[in-house]
């Protein structure tokens, strides 16, 4: 649903809210559920990003993205200089997936210290953007809320001791989907929430038992 | 929610606020928010189309080279006096290719409602706040301006993917016309006057960019949107009406959107896209590329 600041806005760094903004936050999804600085991307693009994606700076704007940078950030032109300063290596490459959005991009990223994350979304105009996959899971959040991933091991019981957590926590639920590659494999909960998650709550969570992994994603402020 | 240009009318109708108020207290309700947050919210939005202006250079350049300069070409003829559209419009035709301009070469600019239409809103305030009209009317006209492109984007489309060039530069006019009615002292009923002829005259308007980029005809289409705004908000203010009722006209810009061939709607597979012109570009883009 459209609210008037889609309207009027978002405040971004030109020339397109689907080619440049929507890119800036998709980079900035994957660093943050990577949850640290990003050593290495290998960043494929699909459709009309591959297309027109060098016009639109989309390149530039994942990779600003990706040094944490929001759309209306003026160094976003320049992310590859910063980059570079940071250490950061990267590569762009083409790809044609089957169904999937036009303005998608597929981002292979590491943090150098093991952790490794597969994200592929897109840009679905006006700026926002939707996660399509995590490693290789099919997903479909926005970052429009907060949104908390939980890893687990498919036990029963698992989501109703992290929704009671967050209850106790007074964090109202929005959304919630579950999803998982098969039966007794890996769990994968995305929980989208109306107030912030405080770090005592996601701690709790992630001690649950069956817990494997917790991130975070707080939505991006007014 | 604001699902029509009916319901707000009826809205100030029933409450006695204006208009610029029903959209602001619908802010309030749906986003959950305080009334001074929504507005200081509003503020900035517009602080930063004053800020897109200001930093305006005529020495950047966009990705292509085909974007910047023009800007300024304009800035110096107005000052000239020698403008056969006079002071106000030759102002507005800069103000919309300084920030059109400003949007293809990387710079902040406030979509409204798309990146590519940045410039058809400011085009029209900026004048009106160089000639003394206070920021609180303006960050109200804006208010306007956002209830009607809610509608749009709510019946109709307000991307060039989805309805072509009218449901971008076309909506940021109607958006335009509508604020300039506001801020000019016209009724609710003028308001869907303007909104309705602004949106009209642009029907059917194609999106047809060369190469697929936000520069070739976007700039400058930015700035038949401002300067249509301007004189449907005349008009709507003298007292002239729309005969075709405001919704539905929006409803048969959304048709005309739906039925556009997808060569029209920003696929770069038509239109100015398609001339000789447009291919070279599209060549040199991808010679860059490989």
């Amino acid at each position: 649903m459209l609210d008037i600041f889609d309207i009027l806005g978002p405040i971004m760094v030109g020339p397109s809210s689907s080619h440049t903004a929507g890119a800036v936050r998709i980079g900035n999804m994957a660093r943050t559920l990577l949850g640290g600085d990003v050593r290495t991307a290998h960043i494929l693009l699909h459709g009309s990003f591959a297309e027109t994606g060098q016009g639109h700076g989309t390149d530039r704007a994942l990779i600003a993205g990706l040094l944490g940078m929001k759309p209306d950030d003026l160094n976003i032109p320049h992310s590859f200089e910063l980059a570079q300063e940071a250490g950061m290596t990267f590569d762009f490459g083409e790809v044609q997936l089957r169904e999937a959005h036009p303005n998608t991009a597929v981002l292979d990223v590491a943090d150098g210290q093991g952790h490794r994350l597969r994200m592929q979304a897109s840009s679905t105009g006006g700026g926002r953007i939707r996660v399509d996959k995590l490693d290789d899971i099919e997903v479909g959040f926005t970052g429009a809320f907060n949104t908390l991933i939980v890893h687990s091991q498919d036990i029963s019981g698992e989501l109703a001791e992290v929704s009671r957590e967050l209850s106790r926590g007074r964090v109202n639920i929005a959304n919630m989907n579950l999803y998982r590659s098969r039966r007794g494999g890996d769990v994968l909960m995305v929980i989208e929430t109306d107030q912030v998650v405080p770090p005592v709550v996601r701690e709790l969570i992630e001690e649950l038992p069956g817990v494997v992994r917790l991130t975070y994603y707080q939505k991006e402020a007014d | 929610m604001l699902d029509s240009m009916q319901e707000i009318l009826e809205k100030i109708e029933k409450s006695g606020k204006p208009f610029w108020e029903v959209v602001l207290d619908t802010d309030i309700e749906e986003r959950q928010v305080t009334r001074e947050q929504s507005w200081a919210k509003m503020r900035t939005a517009w602080r930063a189309m004053l800020d897109a202006e200001a930093t305006y250079r005529s020495d950047r350049r966009s990705v292509s080279g085909l974007v910047g300069g023009d800007g300024q070409k304009m800035r110096i003829y107005t000052v000239s006096g020698k403008a056969l559209s006079g002071d106000f419009i030759s102002e507005v035709i800069s103000i919309a290719l300084c920030t059109g301009e400003s949007n293809a070469c990387m710079r902040k600019i406030v979509a409204a409602p798309t990146a590519g239409a940045c410039g058809v809103l400011p085009a029209v305030l900026i004048p009106l706040s160089r000639r003394d009209v206070p920021e609180s009317e303006l960050v109200q006209a804006l208010y306007v301006s956002a209830g009607i492109g809610a509608v749009i984007g709510y019946k109709a489309c307000i991307a060039g993917a989805s309805g072509g060039c009218q449901a971008e530069i076309g909506t940021a006019s109607a958006m335009a016309a509508g604020a300039l009615t506001a801020l000019r002292g016209g009724s609710p009923a003028q308001i869907g006057n303007a909104v309705a002829m602004a949106l009209k005259n642009l029907l059917g308007l194609i999106c047809d960019p060369v190469a697929g980029l936000v520069e070739v005809p976007c700039v400058k289409r930015n700035v038949i949107g401002a300067v249509n705004a301007v004189s449907c908000a005349d008009m709507a203010l003298a007292g002239i009406e729309s005969r075709v009722p405001v919704d539905q006209v929006i409803d048969c810009m959304g048709d005309v959107g739906r039925r556009m061939p997808v060569e029209f709607r920003e696929t770069a597979l038509g239109g100015l896209a398609a001339t000789p012109f447009g291919q070279e570009i599209k060549e040199q883009m991808q010679s860059r590329r490989n």
